[in-house]
């Protein structure tokens, strides 16, 4: 059986990191939450807009992310800070994350007294939690255990012809293993999603999947817009992306070739070995955090036009097929499959390079992103500001 | 590169100056196309004419429809062909017809 180094958490799932998370409940404890993660190395604040003046299904996503985020087995312990008087309920937060038997702790600035004092009891808080966090230890933990998004952003015509279907590959490879692969984006399997269709286990998945789409282009209808412009983005454009379709039948490659086994919702929880599809807008940080909220450990991102995105409590591996790119935004990127192109490479062992990478993260190796502190997260929203 | 042998462009894998002969597989065969512009890395060369108003396939799916009659050796990108999908624009055309 093979084995990765992973952290074992108090319900049996496994984390590939040990992160402590600072959860602002709304924006307005944001500012108290950066303090505290200045003065605590390595602690880790989700940072957001939202969590008041919201209602319904708009309210229940946000709080459905910030639990999930805390919930994802890379995050040891959670301190949850509130302001006091915002719609999502911080207690109902800290149980749902303490159904997963992880350490939480939550206060209020209004009852603390204010920032300074809120400030300082976060740090004594996030001190005492990190030094218990950092006595664990890595073991080894069967590799069917990890689950890996896959994603594209910055797209160019290199990601479909290149990346994405090297990405495909590992994937492949990680569900062989009996491990969990998840594909979002609904917008852009838009023009594509007959394809997708075609693979679903059940007749139920293929219905949900047109769904999904069908309501996501009903959107766009309402907006009274051509997508082009939007998604295909101006770089996209640029890169030599003409439409939607282009961008799409380009996309899906990138997680492989198994039957879909479900269609879930954003930030759901993803179950357990197979592939799946969560519905998601194609934006980065809104997919790449969903996926985070639904309990990857690993996104692997690919990327022609070179993006810098990382996310907040899952490493991001950045994959290219575009050489040039590479070579300028080396810093940014983790694996360079465009010898592809130049026919230098076979696609399978541009997938394999891919697959020990994955591994390699797993085990504890850092990705750019996270040597370089890109901790993105952003929520989707599907309401209006009350 | 061409993808597919339904496909009516092919990707240019380096920038390509008017007037050069792009060399192209397809499948089996190999074809020599007289570029009618400048291709960027990236874009697309018509390996065959395509009609005003016809599909445009690629990785041999549809990806959308020219607007204007586009010659083997053109460019294909934004400025003649157009999405069929995600089209709110003409949602809205619709609603007011």
């Amino acid at each position: 059986m093979r084995t990765i180094q992973a952290y074992v958490r108090p319900n049996g799932d496994i984390g590939i990191r040990n992160h402590l998370l600072i959860i602002p409940t709304v924006i307005c404890s944001n500012q108290v939450c950066s303090r505290i993660v200045q003065m605590v190395p390595d602690a880790v604040a989700i940072t957001h807009q939202h969590g008041c003046s919201q209602i319904g299904a708009d309210k229940d996503r946000t709080f459905e992310v910030l639990a999930g985020t805390g919930k994802n087995p890379n995050v040891g312990g959670v301190i949850i800070i509130s302001l006091g008087c915002e719609v999502v309920d911080p207690i109902a937060l800290a149980e749902e994350i303490r159904k997963t038997g992880k350490p939480v702790e939550v206060f209020d600035i209004q009852s603390v007294g204010g920032s300074v004092k809120a400030i300082q009891h976060g740090v004594e808080l996030a001190r005492k939690m990190k030094a218990e966090l950092d006595k664990q230890q890595r073991v080894p933990v069967p590799l069917s255990k990890l689950k890996v998004g896959v994603k594209c952003g910055g797209s160019d015509a290199t990601s479909g012809l290149a990346s994405n279907p090297a990405l495909g590959v590992a994937a492949d490879a990680l569900i062989e293993s009996g491990g969990t692969i998840v594909i979002g984006e609904t917008t852009e399997i838009i023009g594509a999603e007959h394809v997708l269709a075609e693979r679903c286990a059940t007749e139920e998945t293929r219905a949900k999947l047109y769904h999904i789409v069908d309501r996501f282009e009903k959107e766009v209808d309402r907006m009274g817009a051509d997508m082009r412009g939007g998604n295909p983005s101006p770089g996209n454009i640029a890169g030599g992306l003409s439409t939607i379709e282009e961008k799409s039948l380009g996309c899906i490659s990138k997680c492989g070739t198994a039957l879909i086994k479900g269609v879930i919702e954003y930030a759901e929880d993803i179950p357990e070995t197979g592939l799946y599809f969560m519905d998601s807008p194609g934006n980065d940080i809104e997919c790449v955090s969903g996926m985070a909220a639904g309990g990857v450990h690993i996104v692997c991102f690919t990327t022609g036009r070179g993006t810098p995105t990382g996310a907040a409590v899952v490493p991001v591996i950045k994959i290219t097929g575009n050489k040039k790119m590479f070579m300028h935004m080396e810093d940014n990127m983790d694996v360079d499959v465009s010898d592809i192109l130049s026919g230098t490479m076979s696609l399978q062992s541009s997938g394999d390079r891919i697959w020990q990478e994955i591994q390699e993260v797993a085990d504890g190796k850092l990705t750019k992103a996270e040597i370089l502190g890109h901790q993105e997260f952003s929520i989707n929203r599907i309401g209006p500001s009350l | 590169m061409v993808v597919d042998e339904r496909d009516h462009v092919a990707t240019a894998l380096r920038d390509l100056a008017k007037g050069e002969t792009a060399r192209i597989r397809r499948g089996e065969d190999l074809l020599s196309i007289e570029l009618l512009e400048d291709v960027a890395f990236g874009h697309k060369i018509a390996v065959k004419d395509i009609m005003n108003g016809k599909d445009v396939r690629k990785y041999g799916e549809v990806i959308g429809r020219a607007t204007i009659d586009i010659k083997q050796g053109q460019h294909v990108h934004v400025h003649n062909i157009e999405g069929i999908r995600g089209r709110g624009d003409q949602a809205v055309k619709e609603a007011h017809a």
